[in-house]
């Protein structure tokens, strides 16, 4: 599983330093809400979440009705810590399968929201789905509580490729439960993933066109990332699988921007592509723009001001601190502004629109000579950067790590 | 089993015609320092209690790799037929680059027991000891080590030794040095068998240099031989090649710990101590005397061990320079034959030079200075020297392969040793052809009982230094074994070989190889760093080149790929961290031209670890 990074202890309390309600008026209010249980675990998958032959179904049944307590708490911590009050510009709901919960307890969820804090009129407000565990029933419901847009783990169309991650649903119920949501008038995005041992260039453009056929309004491909302690990890590690080198996934990763561009998607973030600016994916957009956010749910994170902490994992440990009125909260971080700035760099040099020139030599980043050679290089546009902007180039997408730490220096 | 003599005869007043010096001497691993501990048990200078294997291989590197590097001198007594005697029995080293160790035991004694470990039987090293033993006059004790070992073949060994240096195999006594069983015969007989020392006790005090170490606490300890007179404590001693006075503030045995006398006389074997912080103002092969009444002729001393081989030593953090530095002045303290000069490298920084008696000693230093003083270093591969003779006339003497003079070359001289192997007859076509294949010519052949065989070869250092050791064991089967010793300087046909990157020449992989032999290293080293170079923004030939000729090419493809694909709320504190890392990463990162090497990269390129390990422990 995911390992978390090293903080300080957070207080028992939840209270929020200082720093956390500085300029809070000048940022967005956003909520993520995580639902941590998943019928199987995909081989690749360190996300937070438990079957339930893990942890039982009980703590299924009555996880909405603790999450809204964490609700109440968090409303009592910010008030507490002096952050001016926001209603929610979006709210997501991701795992784990939140689907896997009856779409009951997410409108429960939804509408603790919303008396607590207020969801702003044009709200995002998506969840992840499983392609098995969604009907036109279920997202009705959904659809009528407010809900906007359904995020649907494709991952591919090609079974030999499903089979090596392990994915169970099938493949069938993607074309279905797209359909259905965009019948009750749902936004829709699928995830893909591209460069799993075995996927050849033909199995990835085929999952592309199946993709681009379901006219979804949002794509995101992601190249498969091996985390440590995973059952692909393992496999990886004994030669059971082997992972496909780094060029095919450049390769992946081309074929992928130009079908998508041909289909009229636009790439925003290296690995989203949207229909317009409108269907872009707000919540992931607002963490790239780090705005604040409270996580909600067993090993959430949250982000408000610069200070970073996240919930226990375990989901019954989770409960008890609920039940004992104590915060979730396990450890956090407090971001100093230097590291905010870096934070910010790692952050929206990723974004299509660019990262603002002018703010970068303020903060001493991206010197004459690392802006030249990476203009030179192809990875950086020339003639953005003469509008002021550092933007990725289509090869610079792929380089983007490489184009943060020149430009950090 | 308690001591037999009941009390000790006191230093200073022994009557030499009761002492007897010997050392041990035997092949790597064949017990020496095992037996040494049975003799201090039995004498009763360590209890039982206090008893560890190896006692006298103090120090960390001697104790894990479980070899002895230093020369240890111990006073013992031992009564035989009524009369107490005082054994200074000295413990030598078995690998061939601490000879010069076994050299210098050897001029402080005058009888020597030759061990052989009973299931092994002669080896290189039990030849090359023994000669220096002959050469030295010494009365040779022959004794079979193990005989406790189910494989022991004591009467076949004893035939052997007693072919080799004459009288019977009867006389070849046989001891266990983990049991002890013999071990009271052999200290009887070493006082029969080892003539008394004889010296002058009333001319003037002259003692030889045979260690000198520094030690934090007590500063320079120098270990010496009375030859004549006596020295007594507190008095004035000269040191004859320098003339240089100091006080002796101290002078004892040791018993193995250090017990301050009153003095040292004829004979005798003991230790000084002046408060000099120098081993350079203590020096082994000189001779002490007193200042009052000063000796005229000084005792023949030691040639000086030369390096053989060098190697360029650089902190892995530049910083570290000047600790390395220090920590480097601090070794050579105790260890004489270490040898360093400032060099720098486009490709390292700024390191040493560093001369060493042969690479086990090199592996050692490089050890020592990474654990005893924290630097994190990296070796370059090891290199003799040449001496080369330009067209001009001018000479130049390359220790560096990068500094290897280009242009108009007439001459090239590069050291050659006389190699010595012994080996089971049967693998005698394998060891043929690999020493063939080393440039070596085969002096003679000749057979040792019945099936074993020695070999002996004029070889190019070189060509040992490169990974032969490991090449011999492994088509052996770990049964050969080898010696060598310096055999002059003979032209060779050599070339040198750069490898560049990207067009810029990487001096730390330069090398001097036989002009057949090119080609093979420029291959496998642009191969290697093909693999080990991470793929750069961009495409970077790697080529080997003698001169402007290329011979070997390689290319490492631009990287196409790096960027994390997911990056959501939960995931930014980590990448953050993963990011300072990476910056962190950079930091240790070399450049030639554009290109960033990792340190990792240049340390696996560096080092053949097979070599390394086949040095460690020989058979
Ligand atoms: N069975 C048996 N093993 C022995 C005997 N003597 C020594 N050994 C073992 O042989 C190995 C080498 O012993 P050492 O005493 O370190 O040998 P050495 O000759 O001092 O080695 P160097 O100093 O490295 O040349 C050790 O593992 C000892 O335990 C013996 O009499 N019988
Ligand atoms: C929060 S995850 C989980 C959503 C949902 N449970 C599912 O699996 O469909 C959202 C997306 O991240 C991507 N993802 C998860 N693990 C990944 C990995 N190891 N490498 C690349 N992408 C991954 C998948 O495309 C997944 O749909
Ligand atoms: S369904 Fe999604 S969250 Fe659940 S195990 Fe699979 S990848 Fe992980
Ligand atoms: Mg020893």
């Amino acid at each position: 599983m995911a390992q978390f990074p090293k903080g300080e202890l957070a207080p028992s309390d939840g209270l929020l330093p200082e720093q956390a309600k500085l300029n809070a008026e000048q940022r967005t209010f956003h909520a993520y809400i995580h639902v941590p249980f998943c019928k199987a675990r995909c081989g690749y998958c360190d996300f937070n979440t438990y079957t339930a032959q893990e942890i039982g179904s009980s703590s299924q049944s009555s996880f909405a009705r603790d999450l809204v307590s964490e609700i109440d708490l968090s409303r009592q911590v910010l008030e507490d810590s002096g952050v001016v009050g926001r209603s929610l510009s979006t709210v997501f709901f991701g795992g784990g399968t939140p689907t896997l919960l009856p779409a009951e307890d997410l409108i429960e969820m939804l509408q603790k929201l919303r008396s607590v804090f207020g969801v702003e009129a044009d709200a995002d407000i998506t969840t992840e789905a499983n392609p098995d565990s969604v009907d036109e029933v279920y997202l009705l419901k959904l659809k009528e509580a407010g809900f906007t847009r359904v995020s649907i783990g494709m991952q591919s169309a090609v079974t030999k490729v499903l089979a090596v991650l392990e994915r169970t649903h099938n493949p069938d119920n993607v074309a279905r439960s797209v359909q259905a949501a965009k019948t009750v008038g749902l936004f829709t995005s699928v995830d893909l993933i591209y460069g799993t041992p075995t996927e050849t260039i033909e199995d990835w453009v085929e999952t592309l066109q199946q993709a681009i056929s379901l006219d979804t309004d949002h794509i995101s491909a992601y190249s498969l990332i091996v985390e440590p302690g995973t059952k692909l990890a393992r496999q990886i590690k004994v030669g059971e699988v082997e992972m496909p080198d780094e060029d095919l996934h450049a390769q992946m990763y081309e074929v992928a921007d130009e079908l998508l561009t041909k289909a009229g998607f636009v790439n925003y973030e290296v690995s989203n592509w949207s229909r317009s600016v409108e269907t872009r994916s707000k919540h992931n957009v607002a963490y790239w723009k780090s705005m604040d956010w409270w996580g909600f749910g067993p090993g959430a994170h949250s982000h408000i001001g610069g200070v970073r902490w996240w919930n226990v994992k375990n989901p019954a440990a989770y409960t008890d601190r609920l039940r004992a009125s104590l915060s979730p909260a396990l450890e956090r971080e407090l971001v100093d502004q230097a590291n905010q700035d870096i934070e910010r760099v790692m952050l929206e040099t990723r974004l299509a629109e660019g990262i603002d020139l002018a703010w970068l030599k303020s903060k001493g980043f991206g010197t004459q000579e690392v802006i030249s050679n990476l203009i030179a290089s192809e990875v950086i546009d020339g003639g953005a950067v003469f509008q002021g902007v550092v933007k990725l180039t289509k090869k610079g997408r792929l380089l983007a790590d490489y184009v943060v730490r020149e430009l950090l220096g | 089993m308690s001591p037999r003599a009941k009390t000790a005869l006191e230093p200073a007043k022994t009557n030499p015609d009761f002492i007897r010096n010997f050392c041990i001497i035997a092949h790597i691993d064949h017990g020496k320092s095992t037996l040494a501990d049975r003799m201090l048990q039995l004498t009763g200078v360590v209890d039982d209690r206090s008893m560890r294997a190896q006692y006298l291989d103090r120090m960390d590197i001697e104790r894990e790799r479980g070899i002895t590097i230093k020369s240890q001198a111990v006073r013992m007594p031992w009564e035989f037929e009524n009369q107490t005697y005082a054994l200074n029995m000295i413990d030598t080293p078995g690998h061939v680059d601490f000879t010069y160790e076994v050299s210098r035991s050897l001029a402080a004694c005058e009888g020597a027991v030759l061990l052989v470990d009973a299931a092994q039987g002669i080896e290189a090293q039990t030849l090359a000891n023994l000669y220096l033993a002959m050469e030295n006059d010494l009365m040779i004790i022959p004794v079979l080590n193990k005989i406790d070992l189910p494989a022991a073949q004591p009467e076949k060994y004893a035939e052997e030794l007693a072919n080799l240096i004459g009288g019977n195999p009867e006389d070849c006594l046989r001891v266990s040095g983990k049991t002890g069983m013999g071990v009271d015969a052999l200290l009887d007989k070493i006082v029969q068998m080892v003539p008394k020392p004889v010296g002058d006790p009333n001319a003037p005090a002259r003692a030889m240099i045979f260690d000198s170490v520094y030690d934090s606490y007590r500063g320079v300890v120098t270990y010496v031989r009375m030859i004549d007179g006596s020295l007594s404590n507190r008095e004035k001693i000269t040191m004859m090649s320098t003339k240089a006075v100091h006080d002796l503030l101290e002078i004892g045995v040791s018993s193995p710990e250090p017990e301050p006398t009153k003095g040292l006389g004829v004979g005798e074997v003991g230790y000084l101590i002046t408060g000099v912080k120098d081993v350079r103002q203590s020096k082994v092969g000189d001779t002490v005397t007193t200042s009052m009444k000063p000796a005229t002729v000084a005792l023949k001393g030691y040639a000086e061990p030369k390096p053989m081989v060098f190697s360029g030593l650089y902190p892995i953090d530049g910083s570290d320079y000047p600790n390395l530095r220090e920590a480097l002045d601090k070794l050579k303290l105790s260890d004489a034959s270490l040898v360093y000069e400032p060099e720098t490298s486009v490709a390292l920084g700024f390191g040493f030079r560093c001369g060493f008696l042969g690479l086990l000693h090199l592996e050692i230093i490089t050890e020592r200075l990474e654990r005893e003083f924290n630097l994190d270093l990296i070796a370059t591969a090891p290199s003799v020297v040449y001496e080369v003779t330009l067209d001009d006339k001018k000479e130049v003497t390359v220790t560096n392969p990068s500094e290897y003079p280009v242009g108009k070359i007439s001459k090239v001289l590069e050291p050659m040793v006389r190699a010595t192997i012994l080996s089971p007859k049967d693998y005698v076509g394998a060891i043929m052809e690999l020493c063939q294949g080393r440039r070596g010519v085969m002096l003679d052949m000749q057979y040792f009982g019945t099936d074993r065989v020695q070999l002996r070869y004029d070889m190019p250092l070189a060509e040992i230094v490169f990974d032969f050791f490991d090449q011999l064991k492994s088509k052996t089967q770990g049964y050969a074994s080898l010696d060598y010793e310096e055999n002059g300087l003979a032209e060779g046909d050599l070339v040198k070989v750069d490898i560049l990157l990207q067009g810029e020449q990487v001096d730390a992989f330069s090398a001097i190889v036989h002009k057949d032999k090119a080609y093979a290293y420029g291959v496998m080293m642009t191969g290697k760093l093909r693999e080990l170079i991470p793929r750069q923004q961009f495409e970077v030939p790697i080529q080997a080149a003698i001169g402007a000729r290329i011979i070997a090419r390689e290319s490492i493809r631009a990287m196409r790929k790096d960027v994390l694909a997911k990056c959501y709320g939960g995931d930014i504190s980590r990448k953050r961290k993963l990011l300072e890392k990476q910056k962190e990463g950079k930091k240790r990162m070399k450049m030639v031209g554009r290109v960033e090497v990792p340190q990792e990269a240049f340390i696996a390129a560096l080092s053949s670890d097979k070599e390394k390990k086949g040095e460690k422990k020989g058979k």
